[in-house]
């Protein structure tokens, strides 16, 4: 696709509803599925759509996902020509401020796009988990003759409402847009993936700048400004597993999907490869009375335990006599022996003392851990809580 | 300054793995579940800081060549220095020199250009986490021509046979290279020497027409060379065979064994290759084993060393077994000491067992 089309990726977000998760680092950072981040299965997308420039707008905390992304060499993105550029908000003569919505983000590098001088702008965010062709969605954006093309799923009719809502002809032209509607009429919800044609962008980008009273939102202000205008706008039907990780119950579903035989091909897929950064640990190493099922585990990772419907990423340790059951461990921590967790989240290099017990009922959100939560726990229970 | 720079000289290393150097070359085989032999050397030089490292290539280096790639994943891809491969040159037939020479002699510019003042020189079959930098340091402070890292072996094995032992003084000054089989004191193959000196060597050895470079360059001036010892102690393995190929891999089913060689360290760096993590399915049974990225099990495994992108499906069992990258073994397969080369497919319900002593090797690419 060349310049064609450049994609720009928006990664600043701060994930709030994440709890502690994102207390250090942005939403798109945070470790997912034993050994990826969130934000590796858009830029994995574009990786294998093709897409070869890509721009990521970052702003939240983002030391670690600039670290991970680095030059982008695990996407083979690290190019002479395009590849990924990071774009934090910057200052320049003139002044320059923290990005106040999607589309400022994008309006404050109009000069970044303009250089590569392309037809069409993929505008697609770093916090869902999903694998989409984006070549196809172009391909559908040049076949209607589309000035905005807007990627699409059916939802549950009675979830509608948390979604931006979009109604379309038969021919799937879209004549109204309701963000988070009351009563929806349909169950089309907006995935926050827009084709749009440069120069139509640039200039809604630039009216939308003027106006004091936008919110500078793509799904608020632009896509409702330019459906106004009667621009010719059209919906793309995706189908397949796409979910957003906003909630820390839905990053565990998420994380126990990938446990489901259903959904092998999310990150097992041989033509459709998830990439990340990848590290130099030594295989995974298990006990002899380890006992791990319906679960994944990563490299450099020690097991003596029984593991069980969970996810473990690298460099783990579960002790011997140990259950960790419906769980996700992150990087570098340490479960001792005797422990006992249930549908837990045990955050990156914290330590589980011997002899711990946690377990959240299934109708409660899962416990996410670190090490001051293990402080103030065992402070309190003694190592018992239930 | 002085300065290291690294090479790796496979061309007199033994190619006995019958099955597993059919189509490469020993120091690209597989080994640990994600490692070949070449990571070893290749980290240990990295480690040393050293920047430049040179390969001597000769024959089935197709794999070999994948393998190292530009040199990014030991960090060698660099404007100054990196990885150089050197071939032979076999278009002029007036040249008459032979065996490891050979080499030397058509890749002398690599050395004259070089800022190095030393070269550290490594094969692929002494197997160990470590660097060198220390041993450079003493070879510095003795003053000495040529330092030997010699190790000494607590119990004897049959790959210890073709090593060379070191008598050495109390100094530290080598005496005599021997093939006593009685002395524990073995030399590792690791060396590091002096670079004027060692063209100078290398020129000598060309004009008598010999074929070793070390046999015929060092150990043949001995007496007039000043030669020093430097032992290592660390955790090491010596690969010249399938049978103590076999072995060093079950040796690191022992916890404190795998720890040694690759937690205590550096970790030992090999080609990254983005598989994802392991997944453990509803029957899966597994203990006693390391497993790498990309498997898929639903099998039972007990004892056994898995690479990258196994599938082992439901009612399968494997024991003493060592499945290299990408193999499928089908449903209510059973495998017993058994190593399988890449890309092996076991069809359902076969049952393979051979015996510790000697594993049953099945070659690439096999469907059995």
């Amino acid at each position: 696709m060349g310049n064609e089309c450049v994609a720009m990726l928006l990664a600043g977000g701060e994930g709030k509803r994440l709890g502690a998760l994102t207390t250090n680092i942005a939403k798109p950072a945070v470790p997912f599925g034993g050994k990826y981040r969130i934000i590796d299965f858009t830029l994995s997308n574009c990786a294998n759509s093709g897409i070869r420039t890509v721009g990521v707008l970052t702003q939240y905390s983002p030391h670690e996902l600039h670290r991970h992304i680095g030059n982008g060499k695990p996407w083979d993105m690290n190019r002479e020509k395009g590849g990924i550029t990071i774009l934090p908000p910057f200052t320049a003569k003139h002044g320059g401020e923290w990005y106040t919505g999607t589309a400022d983000a994008i309006y404050q590098n109009i000069h970044f796009v303009n250089q590569y001088n392309p037809k069409y702008v993929l505008v697609i965010s770093g916090d869902h988990i999903y694998q989409m062709n984006y070549e196809k969605l172009l391909e559908q954006h040049k076949q209607t003759n589309a000035e905005v093309t807007i990627s699409v799923i059916e939802v549950p009719i009675e979830e509608a409402h948390r979604f931006g809502i979009l109604n379309t002809t038969d021919n799937m032209q879209i004549y109204e847009f309701e963000e988070k509607p009351k009563n929806p009429k349909n169950n089309l919800a907006s995935m926050g993936i827009y084709v749009f044609n440069w120069d139509v962008l640039k200039n809604y980008l630039i009216k939308d700048a003027m106006k004091k009273t936008s919110s500078h939102d793509f799904g608020k202000d632009v896509i409702p400004a330019m459906l106004m205008d009667g621009r010719r706008m059209f919906a793309y039907r995706f189908s397949g597993y796409w979910k957003d990780v906003g909630t820390v119950s839905s990053y565990w579903e998420a994380n126990m999907d990938l446990l489901e035989d259903e959904y092998d091909d999310l990150v097992n897929s041989k033509t459709w490869r998830i990439y990340t950064k990848d590290s130099n640990y030594p295989p995974l190493f298990l006990g002899e009375r380890a006992k791990i099922i319906n679960s994944i585990a990563n490299s450099g990772s020690f097991i003596y335990g029984t593991v069980e419907k969970s996810v473990l990423f690298e460099n783990v340790e579960v002790g011997s006599d140990s259950d960790v059951v419906q769980s996700i461990i992150h990087s570098g921590a340490k479960i001792g022996r005797n422990v006992y967790l249930q549908r837990v989240i045990v955050m990156e290099n914290t330590i589980i003392p011997d002899g711990v017990r946690l377990a959240v009922a299934p109708n409660e959100d899962p416990l996410i851990i670190n090490e001051e939560i293990v402080k103030e726990r065992i402070a309190v229970t003694g190592g018992n809580s239930v | 300054m002085s300065r290291l720079m690294g090479l790796i000289n496979l061309e007199h290393e033994s190619q006995h793995f019958h099955e597993l150097t059919y189509s490469r070359s020993s120091a690209s085989i597989p080994f640990a579940g994600r490692y070949r032999l070449i990571d070893f050397p290749l980290s240990n030089m990295v480690n040393s800081n050293i920047d430049e490292v040179a390969l001597f290539i000769h024959n089935k280096f197709r794999s070999l060549l994948d393998h190292l790639g530009t040199g990014a994943s030991w960090d060698l891809d660099r404007t100054h220095g990196g990885l150089f491969l050197l071939p032979i040159d076999g278009s002029n037939p007036m040249d008459m020199t032979k065996g490891d020479l050979r080499f030397f002699r058509h890749n002398q510019d690599y050395f004259l250009r070089s800022p190095s003042t030393h070269v550290l020189i490594s094969g692929s079959q002494f197997i160990a986490n470590t660097n060198y930098r220390k041993a450079f340091e003493y070879h510095l402070e003795r003053d000495a021509d040529v330092t030997l890292i010699t190790t000494r072996i607590n119990r004897f094995l049959p790959e210890h046979r073709p090593l060379f032992r070191i008598e050495a003084d109390d100094l530290g000054w080598v005496q005599q290279i021997t093939n006593d089989q009685a002395n524990p004191v073995v030399f590792t193959g690791v060396y590091i020497i002096n670079k004027d000196l060692l063209l100078a060597l290398v020129n000598d050895c060309i004009a008598y027409n010999r074929d070793n470079f070390f046999i015929n360059g060092i150990m043949d001036h001995l007496s007039s060379l000043k030669v020093q010892s430097y032992q290592f102690d660390g955790p090491c393995a010596f690969i010249n065979s399938i049978e103590s190929y076999y072995r060093h891999n079950m040796n690191l089913l022992t916890e404190k064994h795998y720890r040694e060689l690759f937690y205590e360290q550096d970790f030992v760096k090999t080609k990254i290759s983005n598989n994802p993590p392991v997944k453990f399915k509803e029957r899966a049974a597994v203990t006693n084993s390391i497993l790498s990225t990309g498997c898929i099990i639903d099998g039972n495994i007990e004892k056994s060393i898995l690479f990258r992108g196994v599938e082992v499906k439901k009612g399968a069992v494997i024991k003493n077994s060592i499945i290299m990258q990408r193999c499928t073994i089908e449903e209510d397969v059973y495998l017993e000491n058994v190593i399988l080369d890449k890309d092996v497919q076991i069809t359902k319900g076969q049952k393979l067992i051979g015996s510790t002593q000697k594993p049953f090797v099945i070659a690439k690419r096999q469907v059995v």
